[in-house]
């Protein structure tokens, strides 16, 4: 295959952090925090539960029921690895395809299809409040990660910023100049790559000459490190351990290794750039099935809990859908009512248009 | 009271609402230790320290940035980019961040950060630190765009940008940062965003203008006084959200107007004010309306920015001709 093999585990001076191999088996022991049922089982059911929503997303946007949408397929494991190692108190700056995290922290399926159907109401969590909204342009939120890690510090609160970003990303300006302050002011914010491989039809090769993203760390003066994305065990362990640094004051900046086995969006078509082998080939390594082998193995996970698991989830995601097509349409006039605090008198006769219903 | 220039103005109500509210941040490059290029902050780092006025990295970019998460977790953070000819890099943040993060998330976070940086020609300065891009803020949605053009009015706006919940561009005319000193009281009382100040009354003319071309324009009307025409001169102050009103009313009264700027002509802000006047004020004109304006030229280099910026005598003939015309 072609240069993307560099970013296999290839580098030994910027080793991979895993427990879990491919087929699930523990290559090491699992830190002891992590190695029970409960904590298991809640990050099994909520890649199941990612995995469960995304396949309902894009079969909703397949039959004209929402607008483009950006599938987690395959990082299931990166993006509820984090939602799990962050403290509630932690505000999460995600980029576009981070539902599991999102998830995790409490925002709702139905604010999530809200939005991609195109509705900025879907941005208006109920749950986490500080959370930002996802971020379109690639590598914008880095910088706010930056200024949120800032406030925390200027408070003097015990809390960090975690930015999540795509492999593109990194060759962005926004990535490294916001790593860059990072190390300059001791800020306590985590930045996780999502290194699925691709950004839209170019592969990581393409984005960088360098051998590991990780090790992007070094010129910002600043703490990298590698993980298996598809082990959401050490995932989870990875990007914990990297919070509680960056709550001392000490930046991190995670690279997780996994892949993106569905298309870029649904308005993609990945066969125009990539071969059905590479991804099959791929399919061996996707982290739900590995870790419920291991929870099989351990003797953690039955048949019953499995068919459980899925009624609840579709139960759960049908209901969400459910609310979600219920949702009354925001007025037109709508457009004006959070664009300044107090909208301008100029702009009432703008508004006034929409409000009479012949704009 | 003091007589200060518009910088030390400027410098006086960030001092001022520092101390007012512990939210308010200033960062920036060079802020710090230097003051600013042009001293705009200057005494600010002894007085409050340097958690809150920030030398930053070389990065602009990452300022604009850096303000959205600060201002969403509820700090009001004055940026200082050193120069407009630099804060292209920022535009990402400030066109897809700052002016919307309150309308994409429906009220829950939002932006309240002041952009402040030095713009125009007129000071021998090198490439790229002359150019006046002001109608670029004022097309984007969400975003208020200020240009002072006095010490006074300096302050007040200053003030009252600090205090605004949304995100404001203040551009700072370095042609006017020492040009002239005025009696500033340091009280803390803010000046009105979105709405213009008339300059001087008259009622044979209305000149519009802002930021440093205030001065060519007070003087055209001057001259213009000499041949006895009695021009009205409007600083439009806030360019966005734009207060027509009184533009509309002034030339409603006098029939005839002429907008004057240093930015280049096409797409110049300008433009939107003569088309609201054709708009709303076509049956009230005597007069076509009249823009004297920048050329469609690269900003020259120093040796030629006199040839560049509109003269009094180029204001001056267009206001006899726009009064004139029968
Ligand atoms: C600044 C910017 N340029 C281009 C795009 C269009 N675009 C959207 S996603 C994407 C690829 C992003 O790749 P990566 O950062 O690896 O994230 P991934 O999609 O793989 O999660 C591109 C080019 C964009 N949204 N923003
Ligand atoms: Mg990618």
């Amino acid at each position: 295959m072609n240069a993307v093999d560099r970013f296999e585990e290839g580098s030994p001076s910027w080793p991979v952090t895993r427990y879990l191999d491919k087929g699930g088996s523990a290559l090491q022991d699992i830190p002891s925090a992590l190695d029970d049922r409960q904590t298991l089982a809640a990050l099994y059911a909520a890649m199941v539960r990612t995995r469960t929503f995304d396949q309902k997303a894009v079969s909703l946007q397949r039959t004209g029921r929402l607008g483009t949408y950006a599938s987690s397929l395959g990082q299931e494991a990166v993006s509820v690895g984090i939602g799990a190692a962050m403290d509630p108190a932690d505000v999460l700056l995600p980029a576009f395809r981070d539902h599991g995290a999102m998830l995790w922290r409490g925002v709702t399926m139905t604010e999530i299809l809200q939005y991609w159907s195109g509705d900025e109401r879907g941005c208006d969590y109920a749950g986490p409040r500080e959370d930002f909204p996802v971020a379109i342009p690639v590598a914008s939120q880095a910088p706010h990660a930056v200024g949120v890690a800032m406030a925390f510090q200027l408070r003097g609160e015990k809390r960090a910023a975690l930015c999540i970003l795509g492999d593109g990303a990194t060759s962005k300006g926004d990535f490294y100049e916001s790593i860059n302050a990072c190390g300059v002011w001791n800020l306590p914010a985590v930045f996780v790559i999502n290194n699925n491989r691709w950004a839209i039809s170019e592969p990581v090769a393409m984005q960088t000459a360098a051998e590991t993203l990780a090790q992007k760390a070094v010129a910002a003066g600043i703490a990298g490190v590698r993980v298996d994305g598809n082990d959401v065990v050490a995932v989870r362990h990875v990007v914990g351990r990297a919070l509680e640094e960056a709550r001392s004051g000490r930046p991190q900046l995670v690279e997780a290794l996994t892949y993106r086995l569905g298309d870029h969006t649904t308005a993609d078509d990945a066969r125009r750039y990539r071969d059905d082998a590479e991804v099959s080939a791929r399919w061996q390594e996707e982290p739900v099935l590995r870790l419920r082998n291991y929870l099989v193995a351990r003797d953690w996970w039955s048949k019953a809990d499995e068919e459980a698991l899925i009624r609840q989830v579709r139960e759960d995601v049908d209901g969400a859908v459910e609310a979600y097509l219920a949702l009354p349409p925001q007025p037109p006039a709508a457009m004006f009512d959070h664009l300044y605090a107090v909208l301008p008198p100029s702009l009432a006769a703008q508004r006034a248009l929409l409000e009479d219903g012949d704009g | 009271m003091a007589e200060v220039t518009l910088v030390e103005a400027v410098a006086m109500a960030l001092g001022r609402a520092m101390d007012e509210d512990p939210t308010v941040l200033v960062l920036g490059e060079d802020v710090g230790r230097d003051g600013g290029v042009f001293r705009a902050t200057e005494g600010l780092l002894d007085r409050f320290g340097p958690a809150r006025v920030r030398d930053t990295p070389l990065a602009e970019g990452l300022i604009a940035g850096m303000c959205v998460g600060l201002g969403a977790q509820g700090f009001r953070p004055v940026a200082e980019i050193q120069f407009m000819g630099f804060v292209y890099p920022a535009l990402d943040q400030i066109v897809n961040h700052a002016s919307r993060l309150r309308n994409r998330t429906r009220g829950r976070l939002s932006c309240p950060m002041v952009m402040r940086m030095p713009m125009g020609t007129g000071i021998k300065a090198p490439e790229h630190h002359s150019e006046s891009v002001e109608s670029m803020f004022a097309h984007i949605p969400g975003l208020r765009v200020v240009i002072p053009s006095t010490p006074s009015r300096a302050y007040g706006l200053l003030l009252a940008a600090i205090r605004d919940p949304d995100p404001v561009i203040f551009l700072e005319p370095t042609r006017l940062y020492r040009a002239v000193r005025e009696e500033v009281a340091d009280d803390g009382a803010a000046a009105e965003l979105d709405c213009c100040y008339v300059m001087r009354e008259g009622s044979d003319l209305t000149l519009v203008t802002w930021g440093a071309m205030t001065r060519e324009t007070l003087a055209a009307a001057d001259a213009l006084a000499e041949e006895g025409i009695e021009a009205e001169v409007i600083d439009v102050a806030t360019l966005k959200p734009l207060d027509e009103e009184t533009i509309l009313d002034s030339v409603g009264r006098t029939g005839r107007c002429v907008i004057v700027h240093e930015a280049a002509l096409t797409a110049g802000f300008g433009g939107e004010i003569a088309a609201r006047l054709a708009e709303k004020a076509l049956l009230s004109l005597a007069a076509p309306v009249r823009r004297v304006a920048g050329f469609d030229t690269v900003m020259p280099l120093p040796r030629l920015e006199d040839a560049y910026l509109p003269g009094i005598d180029r204001i001056v003939a267009a206001g006899r001709e726009t009064v004139r015309f029968q």
